[in-house]
């Protein structure tokens, strides 16, 4: 939340909190807390504008970066972790949308883009070879009468 | 009474700017030179005008004169003077005044340096900044007005936010506002060209340097808010996809798009619509990013909530300049003809290639922006898009074009030849590929591909400048002649490209950072990245409007003593906040980085970092916009005195 | 006109209908925004809320302490609004007379007290009117995520079988009381 102070947003009155928490919060295995980030930073901390549970000092994010780490010292997948989650919040947790019906379109966006994007240049150069029409009856004419002269 | 007189002047301002709208516009359409001649002294008294309201404002700032509303909410007595003077944009009603500031300034500039424009042109620019300057006023007048008193006035203000007291982020909004701002100019390029029916070569030259100078602040603006987050944010990161990011991204991508497709229609009169277009587009996500996402559509709505008129009045203002401009577009497009023909192999076709693929990338961060939003209006669903996302999506689309970057300025226009190009840059496709398989041990495949593409750019940027010089072929001295001799537009190019490449390595070797959070009473020593780091001391120290509380740390490398970091908590006790002033301590290669968090019995918590590289991503972010400059002395040559190069041009 | 000219007209046609196309999406995108803005205003519409998972289902399974403390299978037989509250929490402050009221008109009210000191929430409601028949107490606050709470104060509609009828996100407000409680409470009475 606190970074909409960056384009002056400023209608940030909340008291920011940061991620500095409990050096004992770690996985003592450094393979489980690096798979434990990896999952943490997927999740949306719910009570900030946009921040991951791994980023962010809020209460609640520190209570799920917790139960994250239970689940996977307990020998959970990474799956299994969101899905416990997304039961909870559903969707909104994931911070990488599931690809499904909904986010067809998010997900289809950089192919759709391209795809437009080379639409519009193979018009325009459709449009280029285009060789231009056939004189016209009276255009001949005049041409004619013109080189005549 | 000075609050008064930039009320008044504020008001003035509109009523010149109404006249600076119509005026031109008018005497362009009926070709009445006499009132196309009024343009520039309109344009200087807006900015005269505006200009006045805001001196006003900091004026009243300074005095810290607390029955002005705004000031009684975003000042203080005790705050140093510097923010004192920075706080007059540091809030709402001030950064509109601002805004407004410099978009007058703008038309002024135009007036100032335009007199070689053909006069309906130029007219038609400045009547339509104009037009695009009353709009805003009014919104600052009459729906966010700084000026508003306060009775009685309280004891002291409310001071400004903490988090924003500081250079770095004091320095932001005015750099970032002028590229937001600064992309205007060709926006009102492209909306009198459509209304002359007419876009040449020369054209495109005008547009150019405005481009050009617009994108070297934004890049400027975005590098140092992302600067700001770094140190001041205290967890090491320095972009984070936030909708208030992606805001200034998305002008930054279809701006860049911009400088090169006017590349096009000045060297080769080609993609003259798209490029009209992507004015129209900049400018247009510009707006939105200073206003629809203040506003708080895209955040929190609550602002809108609150004060639904405004948010009503920013929608209404929005909808008018971007849909009406581009109506103007659909109507007035097909009159532009395209004249210049090219291969799909050739300089412009690889500038098409680019274009392509920024602007690709600017529909997936926008869509990603406002996927929530449109899923939960439309389907009912609630839905996050973030980091993750944009990660896995924007960098499939960046590779071709760090790919591509390297090849582009090596082709010729109109048909080009990909083998000779490719072989000379065998050498540098050679290191980067060494560079991808070392790092294929030590990172994932993101990063690796990205020190790949790094240092792909980078060295085809100095092949492309060899091969320019003709370096190793000719004597040194021919090749430095040939080096002085180049055009400023070409070096600038180059130098920006490679300046990208430094940026892509320090965002790379982001992640091979080391970072550690550990509690540590003093002279205990944590091992991080291999430094040691020992606290030393904890004491406390007073500010002149906070209390601060300082850490003591001593880093070490084998042994030897490199450097001592102090990072503090302040508490401001007037807004109740507490920062983390984080301390970097730099090589250039790698960033030493540590931040006080809480204290627990007698120790300390603390977040040490050792960031590889970190700071070459600003320093990429500044080569880039020197890169701009360099190429903007070129332009300013040509703009200033278009007959003085061709003479000068003709005995090379 | 000629037979030639035919195609060539059309795809004119087609670029000019193509050129419409940026128009018609900030068209669109403004008209979205514009309907977002009112619902906004109205209420009706917040990008920002995390929808309740459990609405439909059945009580997430829980056996908490308190005062005198009650488990999820004590939620049945009678229609029960469950209330999370915080003595820290300033919504709430605003929310304790809309509850008294609420309990006055006969509505059972249960309580449970997130991330508070079991002292500081009798003081709490020594201070401010006790709406609640029975109160627990989840200081670690880990039942609160199996609720998929997302601060305090929110305000849950149990049915008479233990089914999550209506979830309220902040300090319940008399006109959610009347307009949306209040009918779910004669339908599940």
């Amino acid at each position: 939340m606190i970074r909409l102070a960056l384009a002056f947003t400023l209608f940030l009155l909340a008291a920011p909190a940061f991620a500095i928490s409990d050096p004992n919060e770690a996985l003592p295995d450094p393979k489980q807390e690096a798979r434990a980030v990896a999952i943490g930073e997927q999740l949306r901390c719910l009570v900030c504008q946009n921040e991951s549970i791994e980023d962010s000092g809020a209460d609640l994010a520190r209570d799920l970066r917790h139960i994250v780490r239970q689940q996977v010292a307990a020998g959970k997948t990474d799956q299994q972790v969101i899905d416990w989650l997304v039961a909870r919040y559903g969707n909104f947790v994931r911070l990488r949308p599931p690809f499904e019906a909904s986010t067809l379109l998010l997900w289809g966006s950089p192919v759709l883009a391209l795809a437009g994007g080379a639409a519009i240049v193979l018009l325009a150069r459709r449009r280029q070879g285009e060789s231009p029409p056939p004189l016209s009856d009276a255009e001949r004419k005049r041409l004619r009468r013109l080189l005549d002269t | 009474m000075i609050p008064e007189l930039g009320h008044f002047a504020l008001a003035l301002g509109v009523a010149l700017g109404f006249a600076q709208a119509i005026v031109p516009l008018w005497g362009a359409h009926r070709g009445d030179a006499r009132l196309m001649q009024a343009a520039p002294a309109l344009a200087l008294g807006q900015f005269l005008a505006v200009g006045i309201s805001f001196v006003c404002l900091a004026w009243s700032s300074v005095v810290s004169d607390f029955s002005v509303l705004n000031i009684a909410e975003n000042s203080n007595s005790l705050e140093p003077l510097i923010y004192k003077i920075t706080g007059t944009w540091g809030n709402h009603e001030g950064s509109i005044l601002f805004w407004c500031l410099i978009l007058t300034m703008c038309g002024a500039a135009v007036a100032a340096f335009g007199a070689g424009l053909p006069s309906s042109l130029r007219a038609r620019v400045i009547g339509v900044l104009g037009l695009a300057g009353v709009g805003f006023q009014l919104f600052a007048l009459l729906e966010s007005d700084p000026f508003v008193r306060l009775w009685p006035p309280p004891v002291d203000g409310r001071d400004m936010n903490p988090l924003l007291q500081d250079p770095g982020l004091a320095m932001h909004p005015p750099i970032l506002y002028t590229g937001y701002v600064g992309f205007a100019v060709p926006f009102a390029f492209a909306i009198a060209a459509l209304l002359e029916g007419r876009i040449d070569a020369a054209w495109g030259r005008w547009v150019r340097p405005w481009t050009l100078a617009a994108w070297c602040f934004l890049t400027g603006g975005i590098a140092l808010g992302s600067w700001w987050a770094y140190y001041e944010l205290g967890w090491g990161g320095f972009w984070f996809w936030d909708p208030v990011e992606n805001a200034s991204l998305l002008p930054w991508l279809t701006g860049t798009a911009l400088l090169h497709s006017a590349l096009v229609v000045e060297k080769r009169e080609a993609l003259k619509v798209w490029t009209v277009l992507l004015a129209i587009g900049t400018f247009s996500f510009s707006l939105s990013g200073t206003f629809l996402v203040r506003s708080g559509i895209l955040n929190s709505v609550h602002a809108f909530a609150n004060d639904p008129a405004r948010g009503v009045f920013i929608l209404a203002l929005l909808g008018l300049v971007i849909g009406g401009s581009l109506l103007l577009f659909a109507l007035r497009a097909p009159v532009l003809s395209a004249t210049g023909i090219f291969a799909p192999v050739s300089r412009e076709g690889a500038l098409v290639l680019n274009n392509i693929l920024l602007c690709s990338i600017a529909a997936v961060v926008a869509t990603g922006t406002m996927y929530p939003l449109f899923a939960d209006l439309l389907l009912g669903e609630k839905l996050s898009v973030g980091a993750p996302f944009f990660n896995a999506t924007v960098f499939p689309l960046a590779v071709p074009l760090f790919a591509a970057m390297a090849v582009g300025p090596m082709l010729s226009w109109k048909r080009a030849d990909l083998g000779a190009a490719l072989t000379k840059l065998w050498w540098a496709a050679l290191i980067a590929a060494a560079i991808g398989l070392f790092m294929a041990t030590r990172a994932a495949l993101l990063p690796t591909l990205a020190f790949a593409c790094a240092a792909w750019i980078i060295l085809g940027a100095a092949a492309d400048l060899g091969e320019r010089v003709r370096l190793f072929r000719v004597p040194l001295s021919a090749s430095g002649r040939r080096l002085l001799g180049l055009s400023r537009g070409t070096l600038g190019t180059t130098i920006a490209h490679a300046g990208l490449g430094v940026t892509i390595a320090g965002i790379a070797a982001a992640s091979l950072a080391h970072s550690s959070i550990v509690l540590l009473h003093p002279g205990q020593v944590a091992h991080v990245g291999g430094y040691d780091f020992q606290l030393t001391d904890l004491h406390d120290r007073s500010g002149p409007n906070y209390a601060a509380r300082v850490a003591v740390i001593d880093v070490r490398h084998d042994g030897r003593l490199l450097t001592v970091l102090a990072p503090e908590r302040r508490t401001f006790p007037v807004q109740q906040i507490t920062t983390t002033e984080a301390k970097i301590s730099t090589n250039g290669l790698r960033d030493l980085y540590a931040v006080l968090g809480e204290e627990r019995d007698g120790g300390a918590v603390l977040r040490l970092h050792v960031n590889w590289l970190a700071p070459w991503i600003w320093f990429g972010a500044l080569i880039m916009a020197a890169g701009g400059l360099v190429s903007l002395a070129d332009r300013r040559l040509r703009v200033g005195a278009p007959a003085r190069r061709r003479a000068r041009t003709v005995p090379a | 006109m000629t037979s030639p000219d035919r195609p060539r007209h059309e795809s004119a046609m087609r670029r000019r209908l193509l050129l419409f196309g940026p128009f018609a999406a900030v068209l669109a995108a403004g008209g979205a925004f514009y309907v977002m803005l009112e619902r906004e205003t109205e209420g009706r519409f917040d990008p920002r809320g995390v929808p309740s998972m459990l609405i439909g289902k059945p009580v997430p399974t829980f056996t908490l302490p308190g005062n005198p403390g009650f488990a999820s299978a004590d939620l049945r037989g009678r229609p029960i609004v469950v209330n999370w509250f915080a003595s820290w929490c300033a919504p709430c402050l605003e929310e304790a007379p809309v509850l008294m009221d609420l309990k006055r008109a006969g509505v059972e009210i249960w309580g449970i007290a997130y991330k508070d000191r079991p002292d500081a929430t009798a003081a709490f409601l020594a201070g401010h009117g006790d709406p609640y028949a029975k109160r627990a107490d989840d200081q670690p606050g880990r039942v609160a995520i199996d609720w998929g709470l997302t601060g305090v104060p929110e305000t849950y509609l149990i049915d008479p079988a233990g089914i999550v009828r209506w979830r309220y996100v902040g300090p319940l407000t008399t006109d959610a009381i009347a307009g949306e409680l209040q009918p779910l409470l004669r339908r599940y009475a």
